[in-house]
């Protein structure tokens, strides 16, 4: 049975009623397992987003590599004191007085030194590892020491999670939530202008010690709980999915804890309602998918609305390109200027397509548009004319193209004959406030009422198609 | 193993420890070389990353072939190594986040994956993680292979030469290395630098990019396999981290993270038969060794690097604090003789006046006496003629500025005296004619004090004098 059978297996109507024993949480142990799991997530979304701000997303993991020598040193300690030396405490302690020294040497190596971040996490994780592995290498040849019990230790099973870690877990959590709430404010400006923080009298120093502290506490809790690669997962991969939504710290934070409850409730889900899926992996997968989603969908940052505003963008200015250069042709036939010529002419494809380099495909989707919001009428065959709202936007578009045009030639000093170009590249960006700054500047060679002549012939000389030809000598002009 | 008595070269075999110190300077080396880019493009956790990611890879390789020979596994491994690499670039450019943050998006991910593709394929077999790719450097001397056959019709074949096979694959490695850096190094210079002026110049910087991040996979799971992933890693990142510190070219970089790589892998090992000995343990682990001696190295680079390092920028600082107090001092014991106080002042109304700290005025005030420019007087420490004078050229310095940030910086009467205070320090004669030119040779400064004349005899130019640091001349 592999997991392909176990998903075409899940119309069972015992997998409905085991979703539903665990979601009702009937069990004890899903309790402890969902409840703990859940914390975890929220909490590591917490600190893991002002990680990531910090540029110190893989922090987790060279810490979590950095407690391995505290780890160690603790049990060859307490075995020698004579202490039961798998005791939990001793561990814990022993791994974050290492891990705090991790941070403290990240801290001191960023500071007093060029090296950037992720170099001194990278020298801090496999030095302390290295030594770590070999403290471990003496804790085998203790006599009666057995390090097997460090594994689990360190590699955790998010199924064992006990109560004893969800209390734990629930302490961490409070003090977590304290000391951000009590300092959002300096957080938040020590996450995006450390200099400006310093110059308001900050201790930057010490601020950015007590995040890393709370990220070493954070870090020892769900190591031991749920493992090394789920706790960094947690850190890292729910507050980067959620700075896809948001450009707001808060909202962001919010978002990642949510994120991160709710992948580690999922795993721990799938985990219940079927042993085979190891309920770490299933965790970090969720968390995975979350951001998989928010990559491609998210607000701010996703991949989608970025395409989507390029391809409105891309609209808007063919829609705009054919509107001028229908008007354009309209001035050959017709000097006058007159509305009632420019609705009832019909300018034919060929005419246009000479207008610039673009295909008739393209030319067609743009008419296309343009008739959908009313600005051109088709009539067949393939020639188009500007309906009265189309003319008057074709007027201004075209009256203020050649203001442009008008004023680079004068005050930037673009020769006649390439100012189209230039005057294309930044009409599309201009906004109304400054098409009328533009107008009192110019306001002494033209008006508003007569349309300027263009200061270029307006079909270009180039054979009309051939695109590799033009844009030659485009890159020729430079 | 020999008593805790021996020395220990007693203990040293070179056909053990010989092979296993090869091993590692190979593996060190490799790692090192690409690490250097690793670290210029801050992708220094990539090995770690790597090392974590490469579990579906082995994996998917095991469940293609059904079987636990170590080619399809290397080369599933390599792959994934890569596509962590093109992942994490592509969610960066894509998303907008850094490279640590998609880095571990990424091998997290991975990871789990190939957890999940492990247990699923746990009822037919059992594959162990841990036990497929993690190779132990101390087991490099006991699988050998021959090199060289004598003769091709004895059975069993005899060779000339049998080295471990691990460090055949590490010369291999090495070479690839070597010669991609060797060949490409000013491609990998600029791209690693600046990649817009890369491709203008006609390279593509993505190409030499994702060569790298091949290479660096090949050296990590070729690694991996072969010495166990601790050393690698550290390699990746520490030696070349400590060669940042100690030059500011590329090219001398590369070659003193080769040099603290070599010495990181044959301490590593003497460190590893040497310190557990010291509290009667027998070796521990070699590569966690090496990794340790590497990051000692570092630290070692730190404290003692001629530029940069800690200890002489320690130096200086106190050079430089110190010249500054000593230079406060002269400038108001001659500004008590200018208001005609006969009274010779303490050590404590001068450390209380200047707001310094008791012990380094006290230490300046006897340096001072030792150069005859202050003496006793009255109970208490006067200028001598002598310390007039270089006390002359610091008063002089600051109510030239005092002048000149009036007159043409239009800085307020209140705060002229400040600001005068932190460039006095750094004013020489020659600032001081311009600055004496500038406000027209005016005779008194602001506040009315006269200025005095600039002094015909220099301050004496040897190298005791702190007034003649020329590290600390702006």
């Amino acid at each position: 049975m592999n997991l392909w059978t176990v998903i075409a297996n899940a119309n069972d109507i015992t997998v409905w009623q085991s979703l539903y024993r665990i979601v009702s949480l009937q069990d004890y142990n899903t309790r402890v397992v969902l409840l703990g799991t859940g914390l975890l997530g929220t909490l590591a979304g917490l600190v893991g987003s002002f990680a990531l701000l910090r540029k110190r997303a893989l922090l987790g993991d060279a810490l979590s590599h950095a407690t391995l020598p505290g780890i160690a040193l603790a049990f060859l300690l307490a075995n020698a004191w004579g202490f039961h030396e798998k005791s939990l405490g001793i561990l814990l302690v022993g791994a974050a007085i290492s891990g705090i020294l991790g941070t403290v040497t990240i801290l001191l190596i960023r500071r007093y030194t060029r090296l950037y971040e992720d170099t001194a996490m990278g020298i801090v994780l496999s030095v302390f590892f290295g030594l770590g592995v070999v403290l471990l290498g003496l804790v085998q040849q203790t006599p009666g020491g057995n390090a097997a019990g460090l594994e689990t230790f360190i590699y955790g099973r998010a199924a064992s999670i006990s109560q004893a870690d969800v209390q734990l877990i629930a302490v961490v959590g409070l003090v977590a939530a304290a000391l951000v709430s009590l300092g959002f404010k300096e957080l938040t400006l020590l996450c995006f202008d450390e200099t400006y923080a310093a110059t308001r009298g900050y201790r930057v120093w010490l601020l950015d010690l007590s995040l890393m502290t709370l990220m070493v506490l954070v870090t020892i809790v769900g190591l031991q709980s749920v493992g090394l690669i789920l706790m960094i997962a947690l850190l890292v991969i729910p507050p980067a999915a959620a700075r896809f939504w948001t450009d707001r710290l808060p909202v962001m934070v919010f978002l990642a804890m949510v994120f991160g409850a709710t992948s580690c409730l999922l795993g721990a889900i799938a985990s219940g309602l079927y042993p085979r899926l190891p309920s770490g992996a299933m965790m970090v997968l969720a968390a995975a998918g979350c951001f998989g989603v928010s990559l491609l969908f998210g607000y701010r940052r996703g991949i989608v609305w970025d395409f989507a505003q390029q391809l409105q963008y891309r609209f808007r200015t063919d829609r705009q390109h054919l509107l001028r250069a229908l008007f354009e042709q309209l001035e050959i036939r017709d000097r006058d200027d007159s509305e009632k010529f420019a609705t009832t002419t019909d300018i034919p494809e060929s005419d246009l397509l000479a207008m610039r380099s673009w295909s008739s495909t393209q030319l067609r989707r743009s008419a296309w548009h343009a008739a959908q919001a009313g600005l051109v009428v088709a009539s067949p065959p393939n020639q188009w004319r500007l309906t009265i709202s189309g003319y008057h936007a074709a007027r201004k578009l075209v009256h203020d193209h050649r203001l442009l045009e008008l004023y680079l030639i004068r005050h930037a000093d673009i020769a006649p004959s390439r100012v189209d170009q230039d005057a294309d590249a930044i009409e599309h960006w201009l906004e109304p406030a400054m098409i009328a700054e533009l107008e009192a500047e110019m306001s002494s060679t033209i008006s508003q009422q007569k349309l300027p002549a263009s200061p270029h012939p307006v079909v270009p000389t180039i054979t009309p198609g051939d695109d590799a030809l033009r844009n030659r000598n485009n890159h020729g002009q430079h | 193993m020999g008593s805790t008595n021996d020395p220990w070269w007693a203990d040293w075999s070179w056909q053990l420890d010989g092979w296993i110190v090869v091993a590692g300077i190979l593996c060190s080396v490799s790692a090192a070389l690409l690490g250097n880019f690793l670290v210029l493009r801050r992708l220094s956790l990539l090995g770690d990353a790597i090392s974590h990611a490469v579990l579906p890879g082995l994996a998917a390789a095991y469940l293609i072939t059904a079987s636990r020979s170590s080619w399809p596994m290397f080369v599933g491994a390599v792959l994934v190594g890569v596509l962590t690499a093109v992942f994490t670039q592509w969610i960066r450019q894509a998303g907008r986040v850094d490279e640590g943050a998609s880095m571990g998006v990424v091998f997290t991910s991975l990871f789990a994956l190939g957890l999940l593709m492990i247990v699923q394929a746990a009822d037919r077999v059992d594959l162990d993680p841990g036990c497929v790719l993690y190779g132990s450097i101390e087991l490099t001397p006991l699988d050998t292979v021959g090199l060289f056959p004598l003769s091709s019709d004895l059975d069993p074949p005899q060779y000339a030469w049998r080295v471990p096979r691990v460090v055949l694959i590490l010369t291999v490695v090495l070479a690839v290395n070597l010669l991609f850096v060797i060949v490409f190094f000013k491609e990998l210079l600029l791209s690693s630098f600046d990649p817009g002026l890369a491709t203008s110049m006609g390279f593509s910087s993505t190409a030499m990019h994702y060569a790298l991040m091949i290479l660096v996979a090949i050296t990590a799971v070729a690694s991996f396999e072969s010495v166990g992933n601790i050393l690698v890693v550290a390699m990746f990142v520490v030696p070349p981290a400590a060669a940042r510190l100690l030059t500011n070219r590329l090219s001398t970089m590369v070659m003193w993270s080769v040099v603290i790589a070599i010495m990181s892998a044959v301490f590593g090992r003497i460190a590893d038969i040497v310190v557990p000995r010291q509290w009667g343990y027998d070796s521990a682990s070699t590569s966690g060794m090496m990794a340790v001696t590497a990051g000692m190295l570092f630290l070692g680079c730190w404290l003692f690097s001629p530029q940069q390092g800690l200890i002489i920028q320690a130096y200086k600082n106190w050079r430089l604090a110190n010249r500054i107090l000593s230079e406060d001092i002269l400038a108001w014991l001659y500004r008590q003789c200018e208001r005609g106080i006969q009274q010779g002042h303490g050590v404590l109304e001068i450390q209380r006046q200047l707001g310094s700290r008791f012990w380094s005025t006290y230490g300046i005030m006897v340096w001072l006496r030792w150069r005859g420019w202050i003496e006793r007087h009255n109970g208490g420490w006067c200028l001598t003629e002598a310390g007039r004078n270089s006390a002359s050229a610091v008063v002089r310095s600051h109510r030239l500025w005092e002048n000149y940030l009036a007159q043409s910086a239009d800085v307020p009467l209140e705060q002229l005296h400040l600001r005068a205070e932190r460039l006095e320090h750094y004013t020489d004669p020659w600032l001081r004619q311009q600055l004496d030119n500038a406000t027209l040779a005016a005779a008194i400064d602001p506040h009315g004090s006269p200025i005095p004349p600039e002094q015909p005899i220099e301050l004496p130019h040897d190298e005791s004098s702190p007034n003649t640091n020329p590290e600390n001349k702006p």
